[in-house]
């Protein structure tokens, strides 16, 4: 019989460190799977960040240079100018690129560099233990708001993909969610066509993909899907924010 | 060899071109901004990546991705911009890549002035960064010497995978000479077998600074403290300039050494023995030159610095032990010291001088 479900070559064969239910091991497999797919693994060089994600280290099979708090598209522009004919991805959490590595990733994404961007929006710090995010929801608690998020003290969740797209040079913005096998699938398009647009030289794709920290939001694996789409996904609206073809289509 | 008449920014700039740099990643602040330009002109032409990046922290960090690609990289900035690259050579060091870093010192601290200092001894040479480690700092007194020096750090970041500094004060960076600039360098050193390059036909590579288990991270601190040892034994860099029947040494780097030479030459006339030392390499420091001091006739050791209070003067301290008295001269907030009031201060110290 054909064997239609394996590991991919790009993950190494290993134990999961993430907490149970965590989306952070799909997402990196769905990256790891279009290595495969694609024949880069061996050109390949992930930029890794601060944060939950950082674990990727003991999972993928592949060349990967871990990067200070929020300056992996810093590291990425040395890394890809140095070596035009890299295949480079970045992998970060939304305190590492919204908080401390806005400007970096505002600007790699305005310069048009020619890498990706996997942008995994959890709402949260995770591995510091759930503190307020600037992606956090209105009255949504963290430890460091306890009471729930509050406008007044701390502003509005920004949502980068709206931002990102008001810039000229990215060739590709997107906003995707780990909550259903259904997205899942998407993301993957989306992640994958990304990472084409990257082999074609053609400059800057950001792919957002909203996922769960079910220990840190305190809520068991399947109720944490479940507030993606109740709570995220409409302050979070999927979809493609800008294209090459230019075209937009927004919503679910 | 080609011989030019150059500001020292552009000549710092040019050596790291002939050391084969082919990375830049830098940020505007003044004293130190001919750097960044030349760079924007010359590395282009030259095949190489130019970067303005958005920040001195973007900047160091495209050096931690140009480098992890095995490229020479560079990157200049002065005191304010200093304090933001700290967190990159931070990583840098703790990730074991080589990179130049040229710091071209103002007066501080805080904003202070763009006016020429050498305020930063402290933070070049004992806390580049987070972390207890160490990096080379080389500390030219004249535009050859910068470019000696430069070419030498890039070297030495390879051979050590670590960051090295290129330490000069405003003076040094914008003052003209006339150098020798060596020719263009062919062949750099492999670094196949470290850099990540993709994984083709061997197993992936990790670049990273942090180390998860205990031992293993104290194993590579221990590691590279024999490092810092080896530089101690091996590659200080001193100029020891009439110090062998000398009864007063003054002890001064950069353009504060530039300045005291002059005065050792006007203490002679007057008759007074005076002598110079002056290190060229700050990390490793050339101790021995200041401990072997004791046996000969010298009274004292005046620091000369650019900065209040001294810095460099507690490492002569270290050097000297309580062997002989130290005594200290500086001028700071972009005074450059003058020979005359060097002079004077040692006629003072010997008890012949005009008050
Ligand atoms: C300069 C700096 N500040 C703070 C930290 C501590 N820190 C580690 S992970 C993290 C938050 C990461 O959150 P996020 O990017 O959302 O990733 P997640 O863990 O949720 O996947 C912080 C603040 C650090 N490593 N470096
Ligand atoms: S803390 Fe949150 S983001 Fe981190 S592994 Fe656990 S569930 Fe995932």
């Amino acid at each position: 019989m054909e064997k239609t479900y394996q590991r991919p070559v790009s993950l190494y064969k290993s134990s999961s460190g993430y907490c149970p239910g965590c989306m952070h091991g799909v997402a990196q497999r769905l990256i790891a799977e279009l290595l495969d797919e694609m024949s880069l693994r061996e050109r390949a060089v992930g930029i890794m960040p601060v944060g939950c994600a950082t674990l990727a280290y003991t999972y993928l099979n592949f060349d990967t240079i871990h990067a200070a708090h929020g300056r992996a598209p810093a590291v990425a522009t040395g890394y890809k100018r140095s070596r035009p004919d890299s295949f480079v991805f970045t992998y970060q959490g939304d305190g590492d690129l919204a908080a401390i590595g806005l400007a970096e990733i505002i600007h790699a994404a305005n310069r048009g560099e020619k890498f990706s961007a996997v942008f995994i929006n959890n709402s949260i710090y995770g591995m510091t233990g759930g503190q307020m995010a600037p992606t956090t929801l209105v009255g949504q608690k963290s430890t460091t708001a306890q009471g729930g998020r509050q406008v007044e003290m701390s502003g509005y969740p920004i949502r980068m993909c709206e931002l990102l797209s008001t810039l000229k040079a990215p060739v590709y913005v997107a906003r995707f969610a780990l909550n259903t096998p259904a997205n899942i699938l998407k993301a993957k398009k989306g992640i994958k066509k990304a990472f084409t647009l990257q082999l074609e030289n053609k400059g800057f794709a950001f792919v957002e993909l909203l996922s769960n920290c079910p220990t840190n939001w305190g809520l068991s694996p399947e109720e944490s899907l479940n507030w993606i789409s109740e709570n995220m996904i409409p302050y979070y609206p999927l979809g493609e924010y800008k294209t090459p073809e230019g075209s937009e289509s927004r919503g679910n | 060899m080609e011989k030019l008449f150059m500001k020292g920014n552009e000549a710092i700039a040019e050596a790291a071109l002939r050391a084969g740099c082919s990375f830049f990643a830098g940020y505007p602040i003044t004293p130190q901004n001919e750097i960044p330009e030349y760079m924007s002109r010359r590395l282009p032409e030259l095949g190489g990546v130019f970067i303005q990046g958005e920040s001195e922290v973007a900047s160091i960090n495209m050096l931690y991705g140009a480098s992890a690609a095995g490229k020479r990289a560079m990157t200049s900035s002065s005191g304010p911009g200093l304090s933001l690259k700290a967190e990159g050579i931070s990583y840098l060091a703790g990730a074991a890549l080589p990179a130049v870093i040229v710091y071209v010192m103002r007066a501080g601290p805080g904003l202070g002035h763009i006016m020429p200092g050498q305020n930063d001894y402290f933070q070049a040479t004992k806390a580049p960064g987070h972390g207890g480690f160490k990096i080379m700092v080389m500390a030219p007194s004249t535009v050859q010497e910068a470019v000696d020096l430069t070419c030498r750090a890039f070297d030495y970041a390879d051979r050590d995978r670590n960051p090295v500094m290129v330490l000069v004060d405003g003076v040094i960076g914008a003052m003209m000479e006339s150098v020798t600039l060596p020719p263009y360098k062919k062949e750099l050193p492999d670094k196949g077998d470290w850099i990540a390059d993709g994984c083709r036909g061997r197993e992936p590579r990790l670049i990273r600074s942090f180390i998860l288990d205990a031992l293993a991270l104290e194993d590579f601190n221990k590691k590279r403290a024999g490092m810092y040892e080896r530089w101690q034994r091996e590659d200080a860099v001193v100029e020891e300039f009439m110090t062998d029947d000398a009864e007063y040494v003054i002890a001064a780097y950069g353009t504060s050494a530039r300045v005291a030479r002059t005065s050792v030459r006007e203490l002679r006339k007057e008759g007074l023995k005076a002598g110079l030392i002056r290190p060229a390499t700050l990390v490793p420091f050339p101790y021995d030159s200041f401990a072997g001091l004791g046996e000969k006739k010298v009274k004292g050791i005046l620091v000369v610095e650019m900065t209040i209070p001294g810095q460099m003067i507690e490492d002569v301290r270290l050097g000297v032990g309580d062997r002989l008295p130290v005594y200290f001269l500086g001028r700071s907030g972009g005074v450059i010291v003058s020979p005359l009031e060097v002079k004077e201060k040692v006629l003072e110290l010997a008890g012949g001088g005009r008050k």
